[in-house]
C-alpha cells in the first residue's frame, strides 16, 4: 500500500531459537549467582543490566524485532521512551521533595 | 463576502438521496448493533454521545441554579459534591474523550485516506460496547447514590473518607478508559496501513494529523490511569497502603499516575477539535492551510509535550520546589505549538475568500475562545500566579474556555460542516447560524464572570459562597440558560432536516477532501473506485479542474 | 487482540459486498479466504494485525509501568523494609519459574517457526508445552502465594509484623541473612513492599491465566490445521504477547528477588 512492503516476512529458524534460549537460560544463571555475591551498590546494577540484556535479545530475536519494519522498531522505542518519561519525572520529584528543607 | 458564496447544491427539484448507502444497506436493529461498518459505529457514538452530553448538561444546570445564591438553598451540600463529581466525570470520559474522534474521527478518517472501512472494525465495535457499559454503569452509580470525590478521584479523599460508590465509578471509567485506548489503537493502525495509493503523510488532511497525534496519547497515556484506578480499588477494598501515609504510601503517588494521563487527556480532548477547525478553515476561506507542515508538526509536538507537564496540576499539593521550576518551565512549551495553530489559522484566513457558513462562525468562535483559554493556561503553568489562582473559579473558567469553548465548538463546528456528507441533507442554514451566535453569548456570559470571581478569590467546588460574589454568579446563571438553548437548538434543527433538508449533493462546501469526492451518504465501502490521491490537501485548484473535466464529460455525453 | 480474522466470517463480508460495489470483484479476485474485505492484499492484512499487536504491548508496557513506577519510589523511600521484604522470597522458586518460563517462551517461538512453515504437528506439540509450562509456572507460583499466606504476608489479610520485628523467630531466613531486626516504624513498610509484589506477580499471573486460555483455544484450532494453511497472523502475535509476558517476569524476578539479597 501506501508504505513500501518492508514485510517480506523473515522467518527465523529455530538454530537462532536455540542459541537465544541458551543465552537467556545462561544470562538467569548467571545473574542468581551475582545475586549471591556482596558488590555493595553494583547488585541491583548488574541483575538490572542482565535483566535488561535477556529482555533485548526476547524482543530483537523471539519476537523477531531485529527482522521488522521500522515502524515496529519506532513502536517498541516509544513505549520505552514514555515509559523512561514516566519513572524519571516522577522520581525527579520524590528526589528533590527534600532539599533545601534542612 | 455574500454568505452564500459557495454553497453548491444540486437542482433540488431533480436531486434525489442516492438509493444505495450505508444507511439503507442493511435494515434492522440488529444490523446496526452487529456492525462492523465504521460509519456506522460513528452514528452509534453520536447518538450515544449526545445522550451523555445531555445528562452532564442537565447536571452543569442544577449546580448554576445553586450558585444563583450565595446560600446552601436548592440542594444539600453533599448533593452538591455528587453533582459536580458527576457532571466531570460524565463530560470528561463519556463526552469530550470520545466526542470528535469516535463519531467524526470514525466517519471520515478512512474516507479521508481512501481506505474502505478501518483497519480492526470488530475492535471498532468493541470499543463503542465498552464505552456503553461504562456509560450505563456511570450513569446507575449516579442513580444509585453517586460519588463525590470530584472527577479527579483525588487520593486519600477517594481511598479513606467517603463511603460513595468509589468503586463502580472507578470501573465505569476503567473501562470507558479501554474503549478509548482501542479506538486510539485502531486509528493508528488505520493511518498507517490504510491509507490510498499517492496518499503520502503529507498529503493528508491536518484533521488525520491532530487524530494520529491524539492517538498516540489514547495509547500511551490511558494504561496509567487504569492502574492507578486499580490501585485505588485496592486501596479501598483491601487497604494495600500504596496511598496509604499511615502505612507509609504516598497519596501524592496517585496524583503523579493519574495526572499522567490526565493532562495529556486534555489534548486527546482538544486536538481533534483543532483537526475539524483544520478541515473547516481551509474550506471557508478557499485556502490551503498556511505552514500546512508546521500544522501537522504542530499536533505531534502537542502530543510528545504534553507527556511531559503533568506535575502542574500538582504545585499546590506539596511536590517539590524543584519539580515545580522544571514542570512549570515545561509547561510554556506546550504553548508554542498551540500558538503556531492559531497564528497559521489566521494567516490563512489573510486574504482568503472567506465566507461565514455555520461552520465557520464556530469556528471563529473556537478561535477567540481557545485563545482565551489557551493564555490563561500559561498564567496557570507558572507557578507563582498558579499557587493564588488554582483551585479557584478562575480554573474552571480557565478549563471550560479550551474545553466547552474549544472543544465543544470544534465539536459542533465539525457536526455541521460534515452533516450533509453523513445525512446527505443540509441543516436549515439560518436558524443554526442563529445557534452558533447564541452559543458564543450564552458561553462568554456563562464563563467570563468567573475568571473574575477567580481573581477575587472565590474557591471551586463549594455549593455557597460570600454573598459580595452574588452579581457574577447571577450573570453566570444567565448565561448559562442561554448556552443551553444554544445546545438544544441544533439537536432540534438537525433531527428536522433529516427529513426535510435540502438534499446535499456530494460536495456543497466545494471542499477537496477526498470524502467529499464520493456520494451522500457515502456507501458502505466508501468509494466506487479505490481512489489514488494525486494531489496535494486543500488544493482548490485541482477541484476546479475536476469540476470543469466534469462538466465537459457531461456535454459530451449530452451531445 | 487485535481482530481475529475467523476464516467464514471474512469469506461472508466479501461475499456480501462482492455484488455491490463495482470493482469490488476486481479486488476481491482470487484472495485466500481469510482476506478481509477491506484489505487489498494479504501482506497488508498481515502487517496491520502485527503492528495493531505491537500498539496493543505498548499499552501494557505504560499499565505495568505504574507498577514499577511505584515500586522503584518505595523501594527508595524504605529500603531496609524492602530488603527485609524481599529476603522473605524464595529465590529457587523464583530462578526455576524463571527457567520454567524462558523454556516456555522458547517453545513458542518455536510454535509460531512451525506455523510458518505449516508443520501441524510441530505448531500443535509446541503449544501443548507452552501450555503445560505456563500452568508449571502458575502452580510454582501457588506455592509460593501460599507461604506468603502461611507467615501471615498478605497485606490487609492480618498482616503479621513478627518476621520483620523479630527475624530469628523464621529460622530459615535468618540461616541465610542474618537479618537485623527492623524499628516497628520500618517494619510497617514492609507491608508496602508485600502490596507491591503481590500486585505486580499477581497482575502478571493473570496475564498468564488469560494467555494459558488463549493458548488452549489456539492448541484446539491447531490440530484442525487453522493456522497452518497459511495464515499464521493469530499465532504470531499469540507469540508477541506471550514474550510480553516473559519480560515482565524477567524484571520482576530481578527487582524483587535479587537486588536486595545484600544490604
Amino acid at each position: 500500500m501506501s508504505e513500501p512492503n518492508e514485510h517480506a516476512h523473515h522467518i527465523v529458524g529455530p538454530g537462532v531459537y536455540v542459541a537465544i534460549l541458551f543465552a537467556l537460560l545462561i544470562g538467569t544463571a548467571l545473574t542468581v549467582w551475582a545475586s549471591f555475591i556482596d558488590l555493595g551498590p553494583w547488585n541491583p546494577i548488574i541483575a538490572l543490566a542482565i535483566a535488561t540484556s535477556k529482555a533485548t535479545l526476547v524482543v530483537l530475536f523471539f519476537m523477531g524485532v531485529k527482522y521488522s519494519s521500522k515502524l515496529t522498531k519506532l513502536t517498541v522505542f516509544a513505549g520505552i521512551f514514555t515509559f523512561m518519561i514516566l519513572i524519571s519525572l516522577t522520581l525527579a520529584d520524590y528526589i528533590s521533595r527534600a532539599w533545601g528543607s534542612w | 463576502m455574500s454568505t452564500n458564496a459557495i454553497i453548491s447544491l444540486p437542482d433540488q427539484s431533480t436531486a434525489r438521496i442516492p438509493k444505495d448507502n450505508f444507511i439503507t444497506r442493511e435494515n434492522g436493529l440488529l444490523s446496526w448493533l452487529l456492525t462492523g461498518d465504521h460509519k456506522r459505529i460513528a452514528i452509534l457514538y453520536l447518538i450515544s454521545i449526545t445522550f451523555f452530553f445531555f445528562i452532564g448538561g442537565a447536571l452543569a444546570g442544577l449546580i448554576r441554579l445553586e450558585l444563583l445564591t450565595p446560600q446552601t438553598d436548592l440542594m444539600a451540600t453533599d448533593t452538591y459534591n455528587k453533582v459536580f463529581t458527576m457532571h466531570g466525570i460524565i463530560m470528561i470520559f463519556f463526552f469530550l474523550v470520545p466526542s470528535v474522534p469516535a463519531t467524526l474521527g470514525n466517519f471520515f478518517i478512512p474516507m479521508m485516506i481512501g481506505a474502505k472501512d478501518l483497519a480492526l472494525p470488530k475492535i471498532n465495535l468493541l470499543s463503542w460496547y465498552l464505552y456503553m457499559a461504562g456509560g450505563i454503569l456511570a450513569v446507575y452509580t449516579m442513580a444509585s447514590g453517586g460519588v463525590d470525590t470530584g472527577w479527579t478521584f483525588t487520593t486519600p479523599l477517594s481511598t479513606h473518607y467517603v463511603n460513595t460508590n468509589v468503586l463502580t465509578t472507578g470501573l465505569a471509567v476503567f473501562v470507558a478508559g479501554f474503549s478509548s485506548i482501542l479506538t486510539g489503537l485502531n486509528f493508528i493502525v488505520t493511518i498507517h496501513k490504510m491509507r490510498a495509493p499517492g496518499m503520502t503523510w503529507f498529503r493528508l488532511p491536518l484533521f488525520i494529523w491532530a487524530h494520529y497525534a491524539a492517538s498516540i496519547l489514547m495509547v500511551l497515556a490511558t494504561p496509567v490511569v487504569a492502574i492507578a484506578i486499580v490501585l485505588v480499588a485496592l486501596e479501598r477494598t483491601f487497604g494495600i497502603g500504596v496511598f496509604d501515609p499511615i502505612k507509609g504510601g504516598d497519596p501524592l503517588l496517585f496524583q503523579h499516575l493519574f495526572w499522567f494521563y490526565s493532562h495529556p487527556a486534555v489534548y486527546i480532548m482538544i486536538l481533534p477539535g483543532m483537526g475539524v477547525i483544520s478541515e473547516v478553515i481551509s474550506t471557508f476561506s478557499r485556502k490551503r492551510i498556511f505552514g500546512y507542515t508546521a500544522v501537522a508538526f504542530s499536533s505531534v509536538a502537542i502530543a510528545v509535550f504534553g507527556f511531559f507537564v503533568w506535575a502542574h496540576h500538582m504545585f499546590i499539593m506539596g511536590i517539590s520546589n524543584y519539580a515545580v521550576l522544571v514542570f512549570s518551565l515545561l509547561t510554556m512549551l506546550v504553548a508554542v505549538p498551540s500558538a503556531i495553530k492559531i497564528f497559521n489559522w489566521t494567516f490563512t484566513l489573510y486574504k482568503g475568500s472567506i465566507t461565514f457558513e455555520t461552520p465557520m462562525i464556530y469556528a471563529f468562535g473556537f478561535l477567540g475562545l481557545f485563545t482565551i483559554g489557551g493564555m490563561t493556561g500559561v498564567f496557570l503553568g507558572a507557578s507563582g500566579t498558579d499557587i493564588h489562582l488554582t483551585e479557584t473559579y478562575f480554573i474552571v473558567a480557565h478549563f471550560h474556555f479550551v474545553m466547552v469553548g474549544g472543544m465543544l465548538m470544534a465539536f459542533l463546528s465539525g457536526i455541521h460542516f460534515w452533516w450533509p456528507k453523513i445525512t446527505g441533507r443540509m441543516y436549515p442554514e439560518k436558524i443554526s447560524q442563529f445557534a452558533a451566535v447564541v452559543t458564543f453569548i450564552g458561553f462568554n456570559l456563562t464563563f467570563f464572570p468567573q475568571f473574575i470571581l477567580g481573581v477575587l478569590g472565590m474557591p471551586r467546588r463549594y455549593a455557597s459562597y460570600p454573598p459580595e460574589f452574588q452579581v457574577l454568579n447571577v450573570f453566570s446563571t444567565a448565561g448559562a440558560t442561554i448556552l443551553g438553548v444554544g445546545y438544544l437548538l441544533p439537536v432540534l434543527y438537525l433531527i428536522w432536516s433529516l427529513k426535510y433538508g435540502a438534499i446535499a449533493g456530494n460536495n456543497p462546501w466545494q471542499a477537496t477532501g477526498l470524502e467529499w469526492q464520493t456520494q451522500s451518504p457515502p456507501l458502505t465501502e466508501n468509494f466506487a473506485v479505490m481512489p489514488i490521491m494525486d494531489h496535494e490537501a486543500y488544493d482548490y485548484e485541482w477541484l476546479e479542474q475536476q469540476q470543469q473535466a466534469h462538466k465537459e464529460s457531461e456535454a459530451t455525453h449530452a451531445g | 487482540m487485535p481482530d481475529n480474522p475467523v476464516t467464514s466470517q471474512g469469506a461472508s463480508g466479501a461475499a456480501k459486498h462482492a455484488g455491490s460495489a463495482d470493482n469490488a470483484d476486481i479486488l476481491h479476485a482470487g484472495h485466500p479466504p481469510y482476506l478481509r474485505h477491506h484489505f487489498n492484499s494479504t501482506e497488508q492484512q498481515a502487517d496491520t494485525a502485527n503492528f495493531a499487536m505491537w500498539l496493543f504491548l505498548l499499552t501494557e508496557v505504560m499499565f505495568f509501568g505504574g507498577l514499577f513506577t511505584a515500586y522503584l519510589i518505595y523501594r527508595n523511600w524504605y529500603y531496609p523494609a524492602f530488603v527485609a521484604g524481599s529476603h522473605q522470597l524464595n529465590v529457587v522458586w523464583g530462578t526455576t519459574n524463571t527457567f520454567v518460563l524462558i523454556l516456555s517462551s522458547f517453545t513458542m517461538a518455536m510454535g509460531v517457526w512451525c506455523a510458518e512453515t505449516r508443520r501441524r504437528k510441530g505448531l500443535v506439540l509446541c503449544l501443548t508445552l507452552t501450555f503445560i509450562l505456563g500452568l508449571c509456572f502458575l502452580g510454582i507460583k501457588t506455592i509460593e502465594y501460599r507461604e506468603k499466606i502461611e507467615m501471615h504476608h498478605v497485606p490487609g489479610f492480618h498482616y503479621s509484623l513478627q518476621s520483620f520485628l523479630d527475624p530469628a523467630s523464621n529460622p530459615e531466613v535468618f540461616k541465610e541473612y542474618h537479618d537485623q531486626p527492623l524499628a516497628l516504624d520500618m517494619a510497617r513498610h514492609t507491608e508496602i513492599y508485600f502490596s507491591l509484589y503481590f500486585l505486580m506477580t499477581g497482575m502478571h499471573a493473570l496475564h498468564m491465566i488469560i494467555g494459558i486460555g488463549i493458548l488452549a483455544f489456539m492448541i484446539f484450532r491447531a490440530r484442525s490445521g487453522a493456522y497452518t494453511a497459511g495464515h499464521v497472523t493469530f499465532v504470531e502475535n499469540f507469540g508477541l504477547y506471550w514474550h510480553f509476558v516473559d519480560i515482565v517476569w524477567i524484571y520482576l524476578f530481578a527487582l524483587l528477588y535479587l537486588i536486595s539479597r545484600h544490604q
